[in-house]
Parts: C-alpha cells; structure tokens; sequence
C-alpha cells in the first residue's frame, strides 16, 4: 500500500457516498414508481439530481476497478465501508433525514470492520508467495519443540 | 405489502450486486494492476483492456440489474433503509463467494471486518 493507492480507496469512499446520497434526492422528486409501470424507472435516468449520481457513480466505478486490479475483494469492500459514514452524515445535512444513537453505534461498528482490514495486507496471495516457508517446513524438530 | 416489495427489491439488489462484485473481481484479477498498465500503455489501453473482457461485461450486467433494483427499492423506502440493507448483506455473501469462487484467503481479520461491517451497516439502517 502507497500514498496513490489510499487515494484510490478515499476516491471510492467519497464518490460513492455523494453519487447515492444524489440518487436518493432524485428519486425522491420523481417520487414512487409503482409495479404496474416498471418502465417508468427509465424516466428517472432524465432527472438532474440521478444524472449527476450517475456520473459520480462512474467515477467511484472507475476507483474501484482500479483498487481491485491490486487487491482482494475481501480487503477492498470493508476498506471502503466508510462511505455509509459518509453517507449517514450526508443524509442528515442535506437530506434531513435523522441519525440516532443506534446509528452512530453502528457507524462505529462500521469504523472498528474497516480499522480490522486497513492494518491488514491488501493481496493475500501476493503475500503468501513473498512469506518464507513455514517452520514445519524448514525445520523438522520444529514439530518436536515442546509448545 | 410495501415492506415485502422493499425486502424483494433489497434480495434481488444483493444477489445481483454479490455475482457482480466477484465477477468483476475475477476480470480485474485477469486483467492486472491498472495503474501500471496506464503508465505503460496509456489511459486508452486500459479501457480497450477493461471493456474487451466478456467477465467485465458479464458483471456490468449484474451490476446494471442491481442499480435498477437499487432504483426500485429506493422509489418504496428511505435510502437510510436500502443501500445500508442491501450492501450489510452483500458484505456477508461476498465474503462467502469471495472464498468460494475466487479462492480468496479470508482470514479471521477479514471474516471480523465483513460481520463487523454488516452488522454496522445493518444498525444505521433502523
């Protein structure tokens, strides 16, 4: 892990966050879209608010094909979990939706998944490749040492 | 019933988002790190590259079904409900097909962060 590699990871956290919170502000004006006319779905992409989610969308699209060219699936998803912070915050302020204590508790839990991965490697199998044998291996009175 | 066509659009947003994800994971694991291929051949080499994969594209599908089932569910409930829904699931099942299909180590960090995570994402959403 590089410097342009933790900007990859904030790029995906901070348009993610953005391009949905846009997304729900369109949809909101489009308002319900019942089952009888599910195609009216594709009227939507004609608001300003779901077109300009979408471009933000493409460029957290374009950061997170990037970040897994290099890493895990397992490493990418709960590094970048930190956009539903970002999310809970940009819903409170912009769309005045209410954040509780539950919320913040799970913001917190959310905070602790992502601490547990950032401290770890990003590409497992590269890292086992690069890892020296194991002392079973190398040594066989490794198996006799007392443990 | 709103609330059994919030759970069925937020259903149809995890299965479709989890084969995206692994898909994606696999084509972009097949393809290599894209920062290296753009310094070496240039931003076009890296869209030829990318769109010219069949997994790519495999997921793009996936993942399109997922945006409009996204659309869908958001038209019947608050964002705060379904993308924190959807993706506290998707964590979980992404980990299990992550080891499965991709054979990807997870790890007991890796399988801490997933829960950890899902159940984070899960209390925003009430």
């Amino acid at each position: 892990m590089n410097f342009r590699k933790y900007l990859v990871l904030l790029s995906v956290v901070l348009f993610s966050s953005t391009g949905d919170v846009m997304l729900a502000r369109g949809m909101k004006q489009i308002g319900e879209i019942h089952l009888t006319n599910l195609g009216s779905v594709f009227s939507a992409l004609g608001n300003f608010w779901v077109l300009l989610g979408v471009c933000f969308l493409f460029i957290f699209f374009a950061s997170y094909l990037t970040a897994l060219s290099w890493a895990d699936l397992t490493f990418v998803l709960p590094a970048t979990a930190f956009s539903y912070v970002m999310m809970a915050f940009l819903a409170r302020s912009l769309l005045h939706e209410r954040v509780s204590v539950q919320r913040w508790c799970g913001i917190m839990l959310i905070v602790a998944g992502v601490g547990f991965v950032a401290g770890g490697p990003s590409h497992t199998e590269q890292a086992a490749k690069a890892a020296p044998p194991a002392p079973e291996l190398a040594d066989p009175e490794f198996v006799k040492a007392p443990k | 019933m709103k609330t059994l066509y919030t759970w069925s659009a937020i259903a149809l947003v995890v299965t479709a988002s989890t084969a995206g994800d692994i898909l994606l994971a696999k084509a972009m694991r097949e393809i290599g790190d894209l920062g290296l291929l753009r310094q070496n051949k240039g931003i076009f080499a890296v869209a030829a590259r990318v769109l010219g994969s069949a997994t790519f594209l495999l997921a793009l599908f996936f993942m399109t079904m997922a945006f409009f089932s996204l659309l869908i569910g958001l038209s019947w409930a608050d964002v705060s409900l379904v993308a924190p829904a959807a993706a506290s699931l998707t964590f979980v099942t992404n980990a299990v097909a992550a080891k499965i299909f991709l054979k990807e180590n997870v790890d007991r960090r890796r399988w801490l962060a997933a829960i950890f995570v899902a159940a984070g994402v899960l209390l925003i959403a009430h």
